[in-house]
Formats: structure tokens, sequence, C-alpha cells
């Protein structure tokens, strides 16, 4: 591996104590993109670069780098142990990584880890800050981290650091075919990297499987398994450089959400949803050439070695309603499992993913909101996870949404690492002033940041019933302004003509309605004469006839009388010309009928008290009951059309 | 007091069976509306078939701002096309593709979606200006003058109307069910239609039974995102409004009705079944000497209006004047003021006035009508076609398409339909249609004529055209309606009529008032009570609501017609129970229709083994590859079919769709497909095409791949380029009979499609075959094609121009690349560096004056161009090389040497490969 760049110049190594200087502190981002090429370090600068603020006089005792190449993130883990070996207190230390790591640097944490060795406590995580130090080369790019407490003369402490950054292994070559495996280098420094001096020190380098194509063969190095142990190394100088680079077989799943959109609404109904749209790239070495399905049938794991088919989320507990979809539907290739710790959502895009492609789709669940919102003195808050549940996924911009219930206030978000923070508004089912969105931006998001967030904020119960209510009065304006519209009189002018002769027609339309009922009615206690009549033959009850004519004659005359004023009002409106005279025809068929029957009766009846013959009584009875008939029909056919006006 | 309390007791039962039937016609909505969800049910809430995606490009992609092509129609087109006719969709719905006897369905909401997305973005004025770029590359399709916006602009309107009331629903939801909200509507619309005809009782029935017609279901499942969902029930609407004016003589009515009209013909091209529909009637009413103001107001207002409206859509535009589809209301429009002048003469003049006044304008009329109809004749004839359409013409002429263009007899949506299909689509119907007509004819109204005329025509188009069953299933629901409405008004009344009271009625039967026994009668009672019962428990409403309709009323009709029409207890109880059956039978056999024929989508198939459940969601794992690992640029070549589908879920611009509007393209592609690898190669390549995508069901048995479908893109391709011949694709008889002289029972094979080792050598190399069957061999070792039963012919074959770029899950979809083109050979290639030259060249002078002497920026320019549209001025170039307007210019351009440096200069932001046919292209 000789042809990869040396990045330190050698001479580094003996450069020693330097002068001390203030310095100005930079921002890191601006220190990330100083410069991106590897500079090397002139002897004279390293002289001039260490100050009061940095003392130098510290020595790093034994640190032990683990470097995690066993996916597609790096990890860093570094145990050191820091000794004061000058006289004033220090209570910062400083860490020096370079500039294409830094740029690439997700997250950094440092802790410590108090007691000697055996009762360790761990007292959280330490104040990291990034600076930039005056003079310094510029392919470095700096930290502090601030001690919890001033190391004296001769006390030395135990920290414990651990960066992980994304992109920072390159696939070499860059194009590989279907069949290939895919190869990656990384680079890095087999001394450790320090303004202090070094007394003793490894690096560990885990591989994902134990296939290397090539590594750089120094002293004291180690190939085991899938383990490259590099040292250990005594009595380094500061800034001793020593380039190291492995080139090795990493076919795990490079996916990179080049944006991943996490919306988390809150419903005080019970449910929080979550929505996650991903556009996903396989970020490892380009495919080129053809893509033969059937190869990748027939031997996946030589075919295809290099893609990836599934992607594993770890969703909360109790995690329902889930789905995955895109644009264009429902993807069906997904598997839960689930527990009382975990839900599992295994899913598989549209196709396999190989090197360069891209794809991108949609998941949302429903989680309990119990679980996830508190109150605290008045206040609600949200604690939810930040990152993205997917299993060693890097997200290079990532932007979390929380949209609040219509009508919270006071909201504040507090994230355990920085972010941009901002504010929009969403309108959504049937919102008036629209929900209060918060949005939390981060760039390079690795799993590491899969940690919990709290969103503050003031809400009152009440203004969950505001759309309920909402509903509610709409429908009933909806209902009162049907009712005042059918009883309202919208006429424009009552004076005119047609307006008086609409309303008189109606009241013609009433008593010609009236008329019918009454007629009906009369045609109806016909029916019951007529029924007496039969009961007559079965029962041979004459008296009971009788009486039941007499009732119904008495009902009829009842009848006639309820029709004059109608019929008296008919004949003077004006309106009721054109009907009144088949109306008038109506009442005397009616009426004719009704003299009919009578006589019918009394025939009947009379036939059977003097028991007459049946052929006597059939002579008798049927020219009434023809013309009963016929008079029906008539009756009949003049009810249809005064009906049909 | 007593009249008083009558009078209350009657309002309140009718308001009593207002409320009963509004809440039944609720109940029938939702019928109608929860019917049509087994498809989103059991699948998904996406559009499901192939051409309603393009509906859904539009709305998507204008949504983000960018303005892609409509493109709405379908395979019909090629049809009309043939005959060089405007584009036309009316015939966008289900087309089944005839070919090896498979169906395929294809419902047009796509592309709706796509109009409707880019409508609610950009507007109506955006939208009828829209040109779309995305489809039919290189040329594009305007958008506003070649669809039918109705569906469009109401679900357009839905979604406005909703997202204003803050329920923001996503625009692919809302056309997801656009179509079984407007068949709840169209249900509605039929029971007013089918009120003013015969009444509540038949209204309600015949709104249950559209609610659930198979026919309908088929176009308007939740999904389907077509025209036909909105044009039905505007097309009942219409009639509606129409007998509506026709009863009430209202101008209202009449106003409304144009409106209704305009709808109608914004939404489908089926409006010219209503513009030719209603002269008929009118027509028929005047014969037969039902001449009223009220006729004339219901179809005065009607022609003017509505044909001015009409002509206000862009697609039909002065063809609503033009063509001979309308002439037909024209005339009628002539006839009528003449008889209702006829009429006012008549009522001013003395009968003996009014003979000679009749003699005199029926002269004078004679001569007038004689002219314009000449003049008519005239004008007509002068067209191509005789003013009438392709459509319209294998309408009246069944056997016209056939015989004239095989491409619209392909279609089997086109063909007669078989008497299962009547079956399948409109059930019981088909036999409750008779009675109904029946029914019409006691008493013959104005209304119930219209009616019966509308079942008689759209029986007849339907005998002609399977699609038009759609037209058919209103008129059978509503005729079906009125029968069983009838019928169980009579069955119930006689009930009725003999249980409170049965002495009562043989009275009136008369002689028999003495046999009927109390014992019987009460036997009688508890069983009309069980059926009573049982009725009320019956599956559908439709029967409980118009059974408690003809309970509910009032009239004193129906106390007449009790006396007359009687039938025996019995008789009528076994009939009530028949009909319930009946009844039974057809929502059993809707909801198995909905459930099971017409719900699966067919972008996404299933299938069950034994196994359980599999799922081939193919088509949009290909999709989605393309619009994830292509640039936005390319150009995807397959056959139409896929058109809108590609372009609306891939998002990539396409060569053809599904609106058919250019045979020669749709030939050029056929053409293609069916030539060797290299030609292919070469006509793709003038497209401007990067990838080709093939269908293939070879692996997993799918029926309707391109290889079933290749045998038209060789017809179709065949009939604009004579050299491809379709007997070089099929099995002669001669050929087989040497193959297999010892088996005779072979020989008979004459002009056979196959793929296996007997097939043509033509048919072998094809680019279809070898894109389709590219390495099938390796997967069984025996290459067994599952759809053709059959191993394939040639089994080991490399491709040499084109490479596999994906092949989805179960090989359904495979996707091609077109290798770039090989660096020249000196000498070997003179041809087409001279092509090359004077494309270069006429390019060059056409697009910059300062072509003369200065050839490197000459030949700058030159490289601009070959990077946008080459090939299209190749063929310019040849073409003006042929015409000899280019001397000189060979000489300059060969003496020039550009180094590939000169190309980075100028592009150096291209991408590679396109600079490496630059570079090869440049150094000549």
């Amino acid at each position: 591996m000789s042809t990869l760049p040396s990045f330190l110049n050698p001479n580094l190594e003996k450069s020693q104590r330097r002068q001390r200087k203030k310095d100005e502190v930079y921002s890191a981002r601006s220190a990330a993109h100083s410069n991106r090429r590897y500079t090397v370090f002139p002897g004279s600068i390293g002289s001039t670069y260490l100050y009061n603020r940095y003392p130098c006089w510290l020595s790093v005792c034994d640190p032990f780098l683990q470097i995690d190449l066993a996916s597609q993130i790096v990890r860093i883990a570094t145990t050191l142990k820091v000794e004061n070996a000058g006289s004033d207190p220090v209570s910062e230390v400083l860490f020096a990584f370079p500039d294409h790591q830094a740029k690439n640097l997700a997250l950094l944490v440092a802790t410590t880890t108090e007691g000697k060795g055996k009762t360790k406590s761990s007292s959280g995580s330490l104040p990291i800050e990034a600076v930039h130090p005056e003079g310094m080369p510029p392919a470095l790019t700096w930290y502090t981290v601030s001690l919890p407490k001033g190391l004296g003369k001769g006390e030395s402490l135990t920290l414990d650091m651990m960066a992980v950054f994304s992109h920072l292994l390159r696939p070499f070559p860059e194009k590989i075919t279907q069949g290939d495996i895919q190869l990656v280098v990384f680079q890095d420094s087999a001394h450790y990297l320090s303004p202090y001096e070094v007394k003793r020190q490894s690096v560990r380098v885990k591989l994902p499987e134990p296939k290397v194509e090539s590594y750089t063969k120094l002293e004291n190095t180690k190939f085991s398994g899938s383990e490259i142990t590099y040292g250990p190394y005594e009595n380094l100088p500061s800034f001793s450089y020593s380039p190291m680079a492995v080139h090795f077989v990493n076919n795990k799943p490079f996916a990179v959400a080049k944006e991943l959109v996490r919306e988390i609404e809150i419903s005080h109904w019970g449910n929080v949803q979550v929505t996650e749209h991903y556009t996903l790239l396989h970020d490892g070495a380009q495919s080129t050439g053809e893509f033969s399905r059937l190869d990748y049938q027939a031997r996946p794991q030589v075919k295809g070695a290099s893609s990836f088919r599934n992607l594993v989320a770890m969703l909360p507990p109790r995690a329902h309603s889930i789905y995955y979809r895109d644009e264009i539907g429902n993807i069906s290739t997904s598997n839960i499992y689930s527990d009382s710790t975990k839900t599992l959502l295994e899913i598989e895009p549209r196709y396999p993913m190989f090197g360069g492609w891209r794809t991108s789709f949609t998941i949302g669940y429903g989680l309990p909101l119990h679980d996830y919102l508190f109150h605290s003195e008045g206040k609600r808050f949200l604690k939810i996870f930040f990152g993205c549940p997917m299993n060693e996924m890097v997200i290079d911009n990532l932007i979390v949404k929380v949209v609040l219930p219509e009508g919270s206030s006071d909201i504040s978000a507090s994230v355990p690492f920085s972010v941009k923070q901002g504010q929009e508004t969403k309108f959504s089912h049937l919102d008036m002033v629209g929900r209060p969105v918060v949005v939390l931006e981060k760039t390079n998001v690795v799993p590491e940041h899969y940690q919990h967030f709290l969103v503050h904020y003031k809400f009152n119960s009440l203004s969950l019933l505001r759309e309920p209510l909402m509903l509610i009065s709409g429908f009933l304006f909806l209902f009162v302004a049907c009712i005042i519209y059918n009883h309202a009189d919208l006429t424009i002018s009552k004076s005119s003509a047609s307006y008086l002769a609409k309303l008189q027609w109606d009241e013609v339309q009433a008593s010609i309605q009236q008329v019918l009922n009454i007629i009906n009615r009369c045609i109806a206690t016909h029916d019951k004469v007529e029924a007496s009549l039969r009961d007559l033959s079965r029962t041979g009850d004459a008296q009971a006839c009788k009486a039941a004519r007499k009732a119904a004659d008495n009902l009829l005359k009842e009848l006639s009388k309820e029709l004059k004023p109608l019929l008296t009002f008919l004949q003077s409106s004006s309106q009721a010309v054109q009907i009144l005279p088949k109306v008038e025809e109506l009442v005397a068929k009616e009426r004719e009928l009704q003299d009919r029957i009578m006589s019918k009766h009394s025939t009947v009846v009379d036939c059977y008290e003097k028991k007459s013959s049946g052929r006597d009584f059939d002579n008798r009875v049927a020219p009434i009951q023809q013309k009963i008939t016929a008079l029906r029909q008539e009756v009949d056919d003049l009810i249809e059309v005064i009906d049909e006006i | 007091m007593a009249a008083s309390e009558t009078a209350k007791d009657l309002a309140l039962r009718h308001a009593f069976g207002n409320v009963l039937s509004f809440f039944i016609l609720v109940l029938i909505g939702v019928l109608a509306f929860s019917i049509r969800l087994f498809s989103v049910i059991k699948y998904e809430s996406v559009i499901h078939e192939f051409d309603p995606y393009f509906n859904y490009r539009v709305t998507q992609n204008s949504c983000k701002g960018k303005k892609i092509m409509l493109v709405e129609e379908e395979a019909v087109f090629v049809c009309y096309l043939c005959l060089e006719e405007e584009v036309d969709n009316e015939l966008i719905g289900n087309v089944y593709c005839s070919i090896i006897g498979i169906r395929l369905t294809y419902v047009a909401g796509d592309m709706d979606l796509l109009w409707f997305q880019f409508l609610t973005k950009n507007g109506i004025y955006d939208f009828w200006n829209w040109f779309d770029d995305r489809t039919w590359y290189p040329l594009g399709r305007v958008i506003g003058g070649t669809v039918y916006p109705g569906l469009t602009l109401t679900a357009g309107t839905l979604w406005w109307i909703l997202n204003s009331l803050n329920i923001p629903l996503s625009v692919e939801t809302v056309c997801v069910f656009t179509a079984p909200v407007f068949s709840s509507i169209a249900a509605w619309a039929t029971y007013l239609l089918t009120k003013e005809v015969k009444g509540t009782g038949a209204g309600l029935t015949a709104a249950a039974l559209l609610a659930m017609v198979p026919s309908y279901i088929s176009r308007s499942v939740a999904g389907s995102y077509d025209n036909e969902a909105v044009a039905i029930f505007a097309l009942i609407f219409t009639f509606y409004l129409y007998i509506k004016t026709l009863n009430t003589g209202s101008l209202f009515y009449a106003t409304l009705n144009s409106i209704a009209y305009f709808y109608m013909v914004c939404s489908w091209g089926g409006y010219t079944f209503i513009i030719n529909l209603i002269p008929m009637h009118v027509l028929l009413c005047i014969v037969t000497g039902r001449y009223s103001s009220r006729l004339y107001i219901a179809y005065a207002p009607l022609v003017v209006l509505g044909t001015l409206l009409a002509s206000l859509v862009p697609v039909v535009g002065f063809n609503a004047v033009l063509t001979s589809e309308h002439f037909a209301s024209f005339l009628v429009f002539i006839i009528i003021h003449v008889v209702a002048l006829a009429y006012y003469i008549k009522g001013m003049l003395s009968p003996s006035m009014f003979k000679v006044a009749v003699t005199l304008v029926v002269s004078v009329g004679l001569v007038i009508c004689c002219a314009v109809v000449a003049v008519l004749v005239a004008l007509v004839a002068s067209s191509p076609t005789k003013g009438w359409s392709g459509r319209s013409l294998s309408l009246l002429d069944p056997t016209y398409a056939s015989k004239y263009i095989p491409i619209i007899a392909s279609v089997s949506e086109h063909q007669p339909p078989t008497w299962p299909s009547y079956f399948m689509d409109i059930n019981v119907l088909a036999f409750l249609v008779p009675a109904g007509i029946i029914a019409c004819f006691l008493p013959l109204s104005d209304a119930s004529s219209f009616v019966v005329l509308y079942i008689v025509t759209s029986v007849y188009f339907s005998g002609v055209m399977v699609r038009l069953m759609l037209v058919l299933a209103p008129a059978a629901c509503i005729m079906s309606g009125i029968a069983l409405s009838e019928a169980f008004a009579v069955f119930t009344r006689s009930i009725k009529f003999q249980l409170p009271s049965l002495s009562g009625v043989s009275q009136v039967d008369a002689g028999n008032s003495d046999s009927g026994s109390a014992a019987t009668t009460q036997t009688e009672a508890v069983k009309a009570d069980k059926i009573e019962e049982s009725t009320k428990e019956r599956p559908s409403r439709k029967n409980r609501k118009k059974e408690k309709e003809t309970v509910e009323k009032p009239s004193v009709k129906s106390r007449i017609e009790k006396r007359l029409l009687v039938l025996p207890l019995e008789s009528s109880v076994i009939a009530l129970l028949l009909l319930v059956l009946l009844g039974a039978f057809y929502v059993v056999h809707c909801v198995w229709a909905a459930a099971e024929a017409y719900s699966a989508p067919s972008i996404v198939l299933t299938s069950y083994s034994h196994d359980g459940l599999h799922v081939f969601d193919d088509f949009r794992e290909a999709y989605a590859w393309l619009s994830h690992n292509t640039e936005v640029d390319d150009k995807v070549a397959s056959w139409w079919d896929y058109g809108y589908q590609t372009t609306a879920m891939a998002n990539r611009t396409v060569i053809v769709d599904n609106n058919t509007w250019n045979n020669t393209h749709i030939a050029t592609v056929g053409t293609a497909m069916s030539s060797p690898e290299k030609a292919a190669w070469e006509i793709f390549d003038s497209l401007d095409v990067k990838y080709v995508l093939v269908v293939f069901g070879g692996l997993v048995g799918y029926p309707s791949d391109d290889i079933n479908k290749f045998l038209w893109m060789v017809r179709i391709g065949g009939g604009v380029f004579p050299h491809i011949k379709e007997p070089d694709y099929l099995v002669c008889w001669r050929i087989v009979a040497m193959l297999s002289f010892d088996r005779i029972c072979c020989v008979i094979r004459d002009g056979q499609y196959r793929i296996d080792s007997q097939a043509t050598p033509t048919m072998l190399n094809c680019l279809m075959y070898k894109l389709s069957y590219y390495r099938f061999v390796e997967t069984d070792g025996k290459a067994f094609d599952r759809v053709r039963r059959t191993e394939i012919g040639k089994k080991y074959f490399k491709l040499s121009h084109f490479e596999e770029v994906f092949t989805t899950h179960h090989w359904m979809v495979r996707i091609y690349k077109l290798k770039p083109p090989k660096n020249r050979i000196r000498g070997k290639t003179k041809k087409s560096k001279s092509v090359r030259v004077h494309y270069l060249f006429s390019m060059t002078r056409r697009s910059s004056p300062l072509l003369s002497h200065n050839s490197s920026s000459l030949l700058s320019i030159c490289c601009f161009h070959s990077l946008f549209g080459r090939k299209l001025a190749q063929q310019q170039a040849q073409k003006e090389v042929e015409q000899e307007r280019i001397p000189g210019i060979k000489p300059i351009i060969l003496e020039t040497v550009v180094t590939p440096g000169l190309c980075n200069t100028y592009f150096p932001n291209r991408h590679d490969d396109r600079t490496k046919r630059l570079q090869s292209l440049l150094i000549l």
C-alpha cells in the first residue's frame, strides 16, 4: 500500500514542545471546509503552536484504539489515560482528526471513567468543542474536551472517546459489475495522532469478514481472523503519524438515505403518528454493466454480493398500523416481528439495491400517546426518538418535523446534539389556524443519534373538542339553513299576480285534497255497507245489518255536511274554475252511488226478510249491482283525473 | 274535525314516505359506493389499471410544477387514426385485446388523474394550453384539445373543495374514489329519471338495481379513474332533465338540461348517443301525434344551447355542427318548428282555411327541406368518411370495422357481445326488461315512450359492440325497476286486498261471495304475514323499499287498480317469493362480480397456490426502477399498452402510449419490435430511445404479455412499413407439413403463430423474441414457456446491440438498454460517415447564419445540435443530401480535426457516453 498518499510529514514526529499563543475558536464547520487535501505539515510550524490554553505537558498513556469497520459506518473507540506531567492544573484536553476524517465525523462523544479501573463510574458525556488553534497545521481539525474538574499535577484521568464517521470507507474500485465483491479502503494512522506524547499505544482494526485485499504492514502488525492489530508502540512523540491503509471486502449494505423526513404528528386523542419518507441510495461501489436477474436469482450470494435486499427497522414497542409504501402504492414485501420490547419491521425495497441504485419509500406507524407524552409543571412534553430506526443506515440530511396539535403554544425543543431548529405551520384535517410544526434538521446522522429528544409545549385539553364541535355546529347550521329555507317565503314581490295566484292555487289544491279524502271515506263507508250485507248472508242477522246501514247513513250525512263548505270555497275561488266541474261531477256521482248502494242494501235486506228465492233475488239485485259497478268505475276515474291535477 | 284529521294523517304518511325514501336513497348511495370498494380493500388504494395512470401523472407532476403530457386515449384510437380522424376518446374503457383470446382490461383513468393533477396545480387555462412533451416523443401532445376534460375537472373541483375545507386528501385518493362517488350519484339520478316515468317505487327499485349492476361496476370500481364513471351519471341526469322538462314544460329544467348535456359532452364521446336519442324521441312523439308545447320546450333549447355549449369543449369544437352525428338533431329541430307552426296556424284558422294553409306550407316546406338536405348532403359527401366517424360507421354497419379497419376488429371490445356477456353484465335484468317494456305501455306516456326508445336503441348498440353494454345497463335497470316495482305492486296489493276483507273482494269478483271460508282465509293470512316478514329480511334493500312504497302509497290509484287486477292469493304469494329469489340471485351475482371479476387491478396480479397468496407486483417494480435509476430525460420504448403507466409511474418519456392517435408512430415501434436486432437498434436510436421495456409472461404464465400481442405489432407495423410481412412470422402450412411429414394431423395448421422450434426464422430473430427470451433457457434448462405451453424455438443466443439492465422478480418486465454505438472503424463505416457530415452541415445551416467557413464555430454548433435531437436532424440532413442543397460543405468538415478537448470545452457537464458518442462523431 505504498501507493497511498502519506498524510503527514515524518518530520513531524520529531517536533518537540511548542510555543504557546492564544487562539481563536472556530466553528467546526469552517474548520472542516478549510482544506480538503492532506497537506504535509512543515516542521517549522510544529514548534510554535501550543499555548497557555492547551498546555502540552499532558501525556497520554496507553491509548487503545478500536476501529470498527464492520459496516459502512466507521466507529473509532479510544480509551486513553491522561496524565498531567506539568505543574499547572489542566482542564481541557485536545484531540485532533485529519480533515478528511473530520468532515465525515458524525458524532464525537467523550466520557470519563473515574476511579482506578475497577470501580468505574461514568460521569456522562463531557462537553466537546471544536477549536481552531492558530498556527496549527491546516489539515487537522481540533476538538477540546473539557474535563469535569481540573487535573492537578501528577493526577491522571481515563477518557473514553467514541468517534463515529460516515462515508469514510471508499469503495475501490469505484465501479464493479454484478458478480464482483465490493472492496473498500480505509486509511488512518497506526499511531495515535495527538499533540501530546504517547507512552504506549495500540490499534485494533475490526473487519466485517476475514478477507483482506491488502493492508499496510508495519512493525508489530498482526492479522488474525477478521482483526488487524497494530502495536503496541511505545514512547511516541507528539504528532507521530504512521499511515496505515486497509483494503478489504465489505459487502455490508451501504444504505445511505440522502434525505429522510420524519413527521411525528401528535393527536391528543391517543396516537402519535410517525411517517418517514426515505430517499435511499446504495452508496457503495457503482454497479455497471448488465444486471441479470437470472444470475441474481440463481446465486444471490455470488452474483449479488454487493447488493442488499432488505432493511431492518427497529420500531418502538407497541407500534401499530404499520405501512410501507412508495409514491406508486403499497409495497408488499415486508414483515413484522413484534414482542413486548420492540417491533421489528423488515422491509424489502421493490428491487434489490445494487451500487448506485436509488429508491424511495415511506414507512409509517402509530404509537400509543401515553408512552411518549408526559406532563411536567403545567407543560406537556413529548419524549421520542430523534434518529432513524433503520439498522446501520447513514442519513445525509435528516429533517424531523413534530406536528403539535392545533392550539399548542410555548413550544420549545431540546435535542442532545446540535440541530438546526425552525417552525412552520401545517394545515391538516379541519384546521382553522394550522398546527405548529417544530422542524429539526441535522446532517450526517448515524444510528448513534437514535436518542430521545424533548418537545415542550402547552396545550389546553379543551381545544380537543374544537373540531368535533365545529363539525357539529357546521351540520347544525346546514340543517337550520335548510329548515329556514323551507319555511321562509323568498318571494320578492308579495303583491304580484302570479304570487297571489300561486297562493290561491295552493288553497284550492288543499281543499280538493280534502274533498277527495271525504269521497274516499264515503267509499269506505260504502264498503262497510257491503260488508254488512255479507255478514247478513252469513249470520242472517237482519237487525245488525239495518243498524249498520243506519250508522253508515249518519256518517254519510256528516260527510256531505263537511263537503259543503269546501265546495262553496271552490266555487268562489277563481283558480278552481277549470277543475270545479270535475269536482262537482264527482260529488254528484258519488251521491248517486250512495243512493244506489242504499237501495241495494234495502232490497237485499228486504229480500232476505221475505226469504225470496235466489232467482228473484238475483233479478232484483243484479241491475242495481250493475249500476253500482258502473258508477264506481266512473267515480274512480274521476278521482284519478282530479288526483292527477 | 274528521276531515282535518285525515288530512293530517295523510300529510304525515306523505312525510313518512318521503323520509323513508330519502333513507332508502341514502342507503342505495352507500351500497353503490361500498360495493365498488372491493378493489381497495382487497388490494390497495391505487389507480388500478394500465390506462388510468395517465391522468394520475398529469395531476401529480403538475403539482410539482412540471409540465407533462397528457395522454388519455387508448387502443381504439388506432383505428380511428387509421381513418385519419380527430382524436376521440369515447371508446376509452375496457379494451379486450382479443389476441389468442386473452382479455386485457384497460381503463383510462390514469391519464385523467394526470390531467387532474395538472389542473389542480396550474388552473384551467394552463390546462387548455398544455403541451405535453413527455409522450409521443418527439411529437408531444396538446392536452387541452385532445381530452374530454369532464372527469378531470370534476375530480379537480372535488379536490379543491376538500382542500379548501382543510381536508387534505391526496390527489390520488380523490381520483381513486371519484368513480364510486359518481356511481352513487348516478343511482340517485336513475331514481329521479324512473320516478318521472313510473313513480317513486319504480324509481327506488331502478336506483337499487343500478347501484350494483355489474356492467357499470366494471368501469367504476374504486381505482378505475375513468371517463365512464362520470359519463354514465351525466347521461342519466341529462335524460332525467329532458323527461322532467317534458313533463313540466318548464324552461328552467330545459336550461338545466342543456347544462347537463354540456357536462356530458365534457365527459365522454358517448354524448352523441344523447344527441341522437332525444331527436328520435321527439320525432316519435310528433309522428304519433303527441306534439305539445312541452315537447317543444324540452327540445328546442337543448339543441340551441346544447350545441353552443358543446362547441366550447375543445375536443368537440366545430364537430358539434360539422359531423353527421349531430345532423339528426338539426333535422328534427327543423321538423319540430314546422310542426309547431302548423299547430299554431291550426289554432288560428278555421278548418277549411287550415287545409289550404297545409297544402301551401307543405309544398313550400318540402322545397326548403329538400334544398337544405341537398346542401347538407353535399357538405357531408365532400368529406372522406362522409362525415361519419369510424366508430359511428361501425355502429351502423357492424361489419364495417372488420372490413376496412383490421385494428378496430382486433379490439374485442368492439366485437358483438356473446350471450354469456349479457348474463354476466346485466344478469336477471335481461329477463325483466321485456316486462318493463310492457309496463311502460300501461299507459304509454311521453316519458315512458322515451324509456322504451332508450332501451330499444341501447339493446341494438350493445348488440353491435360489447363496450356499449355500459349504455344498456342504465336502461335495463330502469326497465327492470319498473317491471319489478309493478309486479310487486300487483302482488302485494292482491295479498293486502284479500287479507283484511276476504269477502269484500269476492263480492267484487261477483258470485264468489259465499264460497270464501273463514278457515282458509285465516291460514292464508298467516302465510302472507310470514311472507311479509321474509320480504323484509331480504338481502337487498330494493325490494323492501318498493314494497313499502306501494303500501305507503295513499293514492286513490292503487284503489282503482286494486279492483281491476286482483290475482289469487296463492299465486301472488308464490310469485312474490320467486321475485324475491330473483332479486336475491341478482344481488349475489353482483357482489360476486364486484368482488371477484372486476376488482382485480391489472397493475398487481395475485395468484393462489398451495402455499398461500402470491403477489406479482412486477409492473411497479419495473416502473419504480425506471423512475429512480434512469436519467430524467431518458426515453423508454415499449408497446403502447404500457405507455400511460410508464409516463405516470416511472415518469419517463415514452414513444407511444395508450392514446394512439398516430398510427405511424405506433407502427414504427411495432416495426422495431419485429425487426432483427440491428435494424431495431437503429430505429430506436433514431428515436433517441435509451431503454426498451418488454413484458414477458413465459416464466410465471402471465398470458397478456408482449409475445401474445406480438402479432399485432407485426400487423400494425406492416401496415405502414411494407417490409414487415405478417406471413413471415407465421408458420405456413407447407412447412409444417414438411416438418411433420409422417404426421398428417399437423398438416392443417395454416398460418399458425408459434414460437417453438417450428417457428419461422424471422420470428426467432426478431427483437421482441430475443428480448423476451434472452437467457430464458438458463432458468430451467429447457426454456419451457408456460403461457404458450411449449419449449421455445431458439434457446441460446446473445444480444449484440442491447444489454439487460433490469428484470423484475418474476421476469414479467424486462428492461434493456441500447448499447452505445461502437467506435467507428476507419473505412468500414463510410456510408454513415457521409450521412453524419451532411447532418452536421444541415444542422448548422439551419440554425446559424455563420455557417460559412469558420469551421470551428460551425462544428461547435453542430455538436450542440447533435446533443439535442440528433436523429431528427440526421434525417433532415439525408434529405438535403438527396436534394443536393449542400454543395461544398463536406470537404470543410472533413478537413477539420476536432479534438476531444473541444468537446469537453463545450460540454463539460455532459453525460459520459454522450460525449463519447460525440467525440466519435466529430473525429472524422
